[in-house]
Parts: structure tokens; C-alpha cells; sequence
């Protein structure tokens, strides 16, 4: 369970987030929408525990364990390498010392990166470096994921394989919340959709059986009516 | 207590290891404190003080400003990519975060200090013969004060702009008393006389190292929430 309750918070005069309240159960996928600016990642910050919201309450099931995290920067050191960035990741997580190195192997190989694990992380490129920042999130088997435009620098192979990945993720039972800016990531993951501008969700609903092209065009409308 | 000390362990650990890969900062560092001895031996004239009465001031002087090195580095590491976030976001406590970068500053700087005190012997000729494992002793025992409040303060200022700038800053009043002390005992140490006549300095290290490493370790939490 994920709960939001009349979450506010601003920088400055900027309002990022504006009474935001909903709830999550397990298997739900909220992919959220909206502009540059729109508080989407506030909003990431404050469910994880990264930032403390001016008024309301964020309650995640299960506390930081049970959260999995992937926002703008990797969080990986550089002088590391790959495998060893996601040890020391499972390590601090108490994930049991025997299962470390399969989860680690498992993971590096459903992303492509087993050809890479020795290799230390400030030698990948954006996108492998993206594909370890995912394997980081996933290494503790996170009950809520929360996702800040996941799939930026990730080729179309690797975009199709996290895909695949979330999708089972959610279907085992995890809550994931994906934010986006792009209408055409991840919606076929969703079970819910958020549209959030000036730090309101201006419209939260199960998707259904609604499209990419239906959604993106009701995004567009609450978009341009603020 | 066993997750908050195995935790502590697993960041040291990986703190020491992303030192001894990179070796900017212990390079840096030990240079300095080679540079800064060569300057005082060669910038002083001998026949106006007795070495052993300016040696201890200026090996403690040495000593301080090296560690700033490291304590300085010791969240900068942490802001590679946000890694600090991910600390942050993770199940493990601040107290935890606190012992391993206390722990991981403790080891760097007494490498400096063991790599600067056989220059120090080289350059002024002080008698450590006969004194050399007290003065290791008060050595570790005034490290370990300044080590704890350091970490604390530099976890204050990572944030801040002119981070390097403001450490010392804030850092430098706190160090007057074991300066004071560790500077005292060694001259009695080099001066040939008994630990005994100075059992009110150890105490006062040993003090301030109890006090300060109990009051960092509470204070430390409330400098790295938001």
C-alpha cells in the first residue's frame, strides 16, 4: 500500500506539489504525466523520503525497505564496478549475503549487462549506465517502485526489456509509480493514469481500455486548460 | 545495533576502497603534509627556538590541515552521481552513516599521519626512540576527537556552496582544546618526560573524544534529513 494524503511543498514562490492525495495497492502501475516543472519529481522525492513535504503525509508499506528508487542521477560510484556497485546496494538493503551474487548475475543478464560487470561504472555510456541505475533499483526485489523518467537513455532493445521487466514487476504485485513527461513511455504498464501540472493532479483514473492516442490527447487538453 | 555497526562497516569499507582506488585525496594529502614539513625545517632557524619546543606545534599544524583533506572528501564522494540519495533513501540508519564515515576519515588520516610522523622525525631530528608508541597513542587518541567533529561538520556543509571554504571555518575553534592537548603531550613525550606528569592532557583528549564522538553521533541525523 502506498498512501498520499494533501501532500504540499513549494520552492520559493513555486507551488510543486498542491494538496496531492491518492492511494495505491498492490499490482498497481500509476504512470504519471505531465509538463517540465510539473512537480512529478517533487512528488518521486517525497514518496521516497527524499524530501520532507511542507504539509501532508506520505506512508509506503514496508518503510525505505520496501522502495526501490531511480531518479535523475544513477547514485553509483564511479571507481566501482558494476557488480560490485550492486553488492554493496544489496548489502545495505540486508539482502542475505548467498543471494546477492545471483540476484546481481540475474539482473546484469535480463539488462544486457553481464558482458560489463567487471567494468568499472564511470566507463559506461549514458545508457548502460541507465540499464545499472535500473539493476540498482531492482537488486533488494522492491515492493514500490518509483520511477523518474526511467527510460531516459535507454536504446529502444533495452527500453522494450525494462518494459517487460516492469511489467512483470507490477504483475507480481508491486506498486510502481512511473513519472513521465512522454505520453508513449510506459503507458501500456499502467493500471492507473495521473496527469499533474503546477503541482495538481488535474486527473487521476484507471486507464482501462483507453490508448496511447486517447490519453495523449486527453493529456494535451488538461495540459493547455492548466 | 548489529545492522547499524555490519552497515557502517559495509560503507567504510567501500569508502576505503574508492580511496585506494582513485588516491587522489591520500596523494594529495600526503604531499601536503611533505610540502608543509619541508617548508617549516627549512623556514626555521634553529638556534632561535630548541626544535623539540617548536616541533610538536608544527607537526600538530601539519597534522590538522592534512586531515581537512580528507574530511572534506568525505561526503564529496557521496555527491558522484547523488549516491547520497540513495544512502538516504536506503533502510539503513543515520548513525550508521555516521560510524563508517568516522571510521573511514579515522583509517585515511592516521595513513597521513603515518606517512608524515617518519618525515617529521627525518626533518627536525626529534628523539622518538624511546616515546614512539605513547606518541602513536596520542597521536590516534587526538585524531579520533577531531576526526568526529570533523565528519559531523562536513556532513553539514556538503550542501553548501564553498564547501571546502566553510569546513575549515566551522572546524578550526572546535579543534583548539585537543590541539592544545595533543600538542602539550607530545612535548612532554619529546621532551623526555614520564606519561604520568601528563594524565590531565589524556584526559582532556579522551574527554573530548567521548563527548564529541556521543554528541556527533546524535547531531549527525538532523544534518542529512532535508
Amino acid at each position: 500500500m502506498l498512501r498520499a494524503e494533501g501532500l504540499r511543498h513549494s520552492f520559493g514562490s513555486v507551488r510543486a506539489l498542491d494538496g496531492i492525495s491518492f492511494t495505491l495497492s498492490a499490482g498497481q502501475t500509476l504512470v504519471l504525466f505531465g509538463p517540465n516543472g510539473a512537480g512529478k519529481t517533487t512528488l518521486l522525492k517525497v514518496l521516497a523520503g527524499l524530501t520532507r513535504p511542507e504539509a501532508g503525509r506520505a506512508d509506503v508499506a514496508g518503510g525505505r525497505r520496501a522502495v526501490g528508487w531511480i531518479g535523475h542521477q544513477s547514485l553509483l560510484y564511479g571507481h566501482l564496478t558494476v557488480r560490485e556497485n550492486l553488492l554493496f546496494w544489496a548489502a545495505l538493503y540486508n539482502v542475505p549475503k548467498a543471494e546477492r551474487g545471483r540476484r546481481a548475475a540475474d539482473l546484469l543478464a535480463r539488462l544486457g549487462l553481464a558482458d560489463r560487470a567487471e567494468v568499472p561504472v564511470r566507463f559506461l555510456s549514458r545508457g548502460l549506465m541507465q540499464r545499472a541505475t535500473i539493476a540498482r533499483a531492482l537488486i533488494h526485489e522492491p515492493r514500490v517502485l518509483l520511477l523518474d523518467e526511467p527510460f531516459t537513455g535507454l536504446d529502444l532493445a533495452a527500453a522494450a526489456e525494462f518494459r517487460r521487466l516492469l511489467g512483470e514487476l507490477g504483475g507480481a504485485g508491486r506498486i510502481v509509480v512511473l513519472a513521465t513527461h512522454n505520453v508513449d513511455e510506459g503507458i501500456e504498464l499502467a493500471t492507473d493514469v495521473a496527469f499533474q501540472t503546477r503541482g495538481r493532479f488535474v486527473h487521476f483514473a484507471p486507464r482501462g481500455a483507453r490508448g496511447a492516442a486517447e490519453i495523449g490527447e486527453a493529456y494535451r487538453r488538461a495540459v493547455a486548460s492548466g | 545495533m548489529g545492522d547499524v555497526l555490519r552497515h557502517a562497516w559495509v560503507i567504510a569499507r567501500k569508502d576505503l576502497v574508492l580511496e585506494f582506488r582513485s588516491r587522489t585525496a591520500l596523494v594529495s594529502a600526503a604531499v601536503f603534509t611533505a610540502l608543509v614539513l619541508t617548508v617549516f625545517n627549512f623556514g626555521r632557524d634553529p638556534t632561535a627556538v630548541a626544535t623539540v619546543d617548536l616541533a610538536p606545534s608544527i607537526l600538530w599544524v601539519t597534522f590538522t590541515f592534512a586531515a581537512m583533506l580528507a574530511l572534506n572528501r568525505a561526503f564529496q564522494l557521496e555527491l558522484e552521481n547523488q549516491a547520497l540519495d540513495g544512502l538516504l533513501v536506503s533502510p539503513i540508519s543515520r548513525t550508521s552513516l555516521f560510524w563508517a564515515k568516522f571510521f573511514a576519515n579515522w583509517v585515511f588520516v592516521s595513513v597521513v599521519e603515518a606517512i608524515g610522523l617518519p618525515l617529521f622525525v627525518l626533518f627536525f631530528d626529534v628523539p622518538v626512540g624511546g616515546v614512539l608508541l605513547p606518541l602513536v597513542g596520542v597521536i590516534a587518541l587526538a585524531t579520533a576527537g577531531f576526526v568526529a567533529v570533523g565528519t559531523l561538520f562536513s556532513a553539514m556543509v556538503i550542501r553548501t556552496r564553498f564547501a571546502e571554504l566553510m569546513l575549515p571555518v566551522l572546524l578550526l575553534p572546535f579543534l583548539v582544546p585537543p590541539l592544545i592537548g595533543a600538542v602539550q603531550v607530545t612535548a612532554q613525550l619529546l621532551g623526555g618526560r614520564p606519561l604520568s606528569e601528563v594524565t590531565g592532557w589524556l584526559r582532556l583528549l579522551a574527554a573530548f573524544d567521548i563527548v564529541f564522538l556521543t554528541l556527533a553521533t546524535l547531531l549527525f541525523p538532523a544534518t542529512v534529513n532535508e
